[in-house]
């Protein structure tokens, strides 16, 4: 170790020092004694250290009841688990047998329901944070997004009955079922991708505009190559919601109990009626006596299981598109 | 007398009620070095925009009075986009756009329509050589322009405002990030472009004004103070007191 004697430190400093740390009392001829701990300095740490580990307590207190959640469900669906369960229809008043019909729902549901919301939420929000000026009109959109985001999901469950089912004439199918899921998540996507697009910073916009760039010219070949991995990332985030909701699928295209062949990707038809993961774990957990006592929490697991393998893609593509990022 | 490329006659500009310029005029020659000074808030940066139209995308501005190049009002210029290509623009802080040397560039030739492969390369490699900047990038076009140190940005940004060969070049205070050797280079640089084109120079460092400008306008608060020749503004006796003293810098 060197030897702090021999430091010199300017006769300024150490009068500053003298009159700071007034607690210590005594002289500063010996300048070792500058970095020796005050009772202020030690309370400090004490409370610095009390706070990182109460804030670290509530983070595992957050994760716990995830890993208990899935814990429990795999050990109590393992006896049930397999390709077969996945790749079967309920069988039995759906007592026994495997997921296909409601699995296969769910994924139409989704992509469905995607295909309609990401495109409209996408270009909307585009509109709203490029070209939107600041008047009524963009503070009632603004307005309805935020509002739109709040609504109960039972709600938008009587809408899509009478606007979809009803009014539209399309009747309980998928596609009514799946356009209610896609009002209910474009708020959130125009949400999510109109932070994507404010995230790339507005000189790249006016370094444009001065080149002599239209709006457009700018968007498509500065903001939106950008902004492409929150969009995606907000898009994907999206499908957990509209794999999880039950209540606004029940009444506008979701079955308790279809038959559908095995197998076969293509067994829907976007006018029919599909079973749902969702829909289907509240039926056999409430509606349904003596059901195999995995089965319940096989679907529980399918359903979180496809959800977190979604996500998990999400989060891998947008630290792909992170390690490009250019600037 | 030279022939006026810009005419500014009673300019005036508003942010929603705070004024930026109250009623400004004064002419601009072609192939002149105008130097704008002026303190912070004296409307310099507003006098560029509202010159290349890009006022007009912020919100809540109202300009009145005219702005004529070559004779003609540039707010009844129908092709804005147009409008903005026959004057570079570059700004205080560089902006490497998040695109490759090559494609920063190529930038505004693409916007303007298609080029040929081997005219863009020529376009490339002018440009870069003007800014002085061909050196030092050249074997490395494909490389981020957002990963080039402040002062390469800056030249990077001085190409692109000359890619789409502009009549008028507009720089606001260039310098300000970029170190006092690259400074130097790119008022050299400055010094051969005059013959091509007319320079609007903001800068705050007054003594930038005296090496470069023909002309230097003295901007305070909103209005100009004095327009004359170089010399006289860095004169003894310019023509307004405060001149005198913000060149010489005990102002205030």
């Amino acid at each position: 170790m060197g030897k702090p004697d021999t430091v010199q430190y300017p006769s300024a400093m150490k009068n500053m020092n003298n009159t700071t740390h007034a607690t210590t009392g005594g002289t500063r001829d010996n300048s070792s004694t500058l970095f020796t701990e005050t009772a202020i300095g030690r309370r400090k740490r004490w409370t610095e250290n009390g706070v990182r580990i109460f804030f670290f307590l509530m983070c595992c207190l957050m994760i716990l009841p995830l890993l208990l959640i899935i814990g429990y469900l795999l050990y109590k669906a393992l006896p049930v688990l397999s390709f077969e369960f996945l790749f079967t229809n309920p069988k039995d008043n759906m007592r026994a047998g495997g997921l296909w019909a409601p699995f296969l729902g769910t994924i139409y549901l989704v992509v469905v329901s995607l295909l309609v919301s990401a495109p409209i939420g996408v270009f909307a929000a585009v509109y709203l944070n490029e070209y939107a000026r600041d008047n009524w009109f963009t503070r009632i959109v603004n307005l309805a997004v935020v509002n739109l985001a709040g609504v109960p999901s039972i709600v938008h469950a009587l809408f899509g009955v009478g606007a979809f089912v009803l009014f539209a004439g399309l009747g309980e199918s998928v596609l009514a079922a799946s356009l209610t899921l896609a009002i209910m998540t474009l708020p959130v996507i125009i949400a999510s991708t109109k932070e994507a697009l404010n995230a790339v910073p507005m000189s790249f916009r006016e370094a444009c505009w001065n080149l002599g760039a239209t709006r457009w010219q700018t968007i498509r070949r500065i903001v939106l190559p950008n902004a492409i991995s929150g969009i995606l990332t907000g898009v994907i985030l999206q499908v957990s919601r509209a794999a999880g909701e039950t209540a606004p699928i029940m009444f506008t295209g979701a079955v308790f109990y279809k038959t559908i062949a095995e197998g076969d990707v293509f067994a829907y038809n976007i006018t029919d009626q599909c079973m749902a993961l969702s829909l289907h774990l509240f039926t056999i957990s409430t509606q349904v006596p003596d059901v195999t006592e995995g089965i319940p929490y096989g679907t529980a697991i399918v359903l979180v299981g496809s959800v977190l393998l979604v996500n998990a893609a999400a989060i891998a593509l947008r630290v792909y598109l992170r390690t490009r990022k250019k600037w | 007398m030279e022939k006026k490329k810009i005419e500014v006659s009673e300019l005036r500009v508003r942010y929603g009620n705070k004024p930026a310029l109250n009623g400004v005029s004064f002419d601009v020659y072609e192939n002149e070095i105008l130097g704008i000074i002026g303190p912070a808030q004296s409307g310099k940066t507003t006098l560029l925009k509202v010159i290349n139209r890009t006022l007009e995308l912020t919100r809540g501005t109202t300009v009145e009075g005219t702005v004529k190049l070559d004779g003609e009002d540039v707010h009844t210029i129908t092709d804005v986009y147009g409008l903005r290509r026959r004057i570079g623009m570059v700004l205080p802080l560089p902006v490497g756009l998040p695109l490759s040397i090559y494609d920063n560039v190529a930038f505004a030739p693409r916007t303007a329509g298609p080029r040929k492969k081997s005219e863009l390369d020529n376009i490339v490699e002018r440009c870069l050589k003007q800014a002085a900047l061909w050196d030092e990038v050249k074997d490395r076009l494909d490389s981020l322009g957002t990963k080039l140190s402040g002062g390469q940005q800056q030249r990077l940004t001085i190409a692109r405002a000359l890619s789409h060969q502009p009549e008028i070049l507009c720089l606001d205070e260039f310098s300000i990030a970029v170190d006092p050797v690259t400074t130097m280079r790119i008022e050299e640089v400055l010094k051969t472009l005059r013959t091509e084109m007319t320079i609007l120079l903001v800068t705050n460092l007054v003594q930038q004004a005296k090496r470069l400008a023909n002309r230097t306008a003295f901007f305070l608060n909103g209005a100009l103070v004095e327009i004359d020749a170089t010399d006289v503004i860095f004169s003894d006796n310019p023509a307004n007191q405060s001149t005198y003293d913000y060149v010489n810098g005990n102002f205030g």
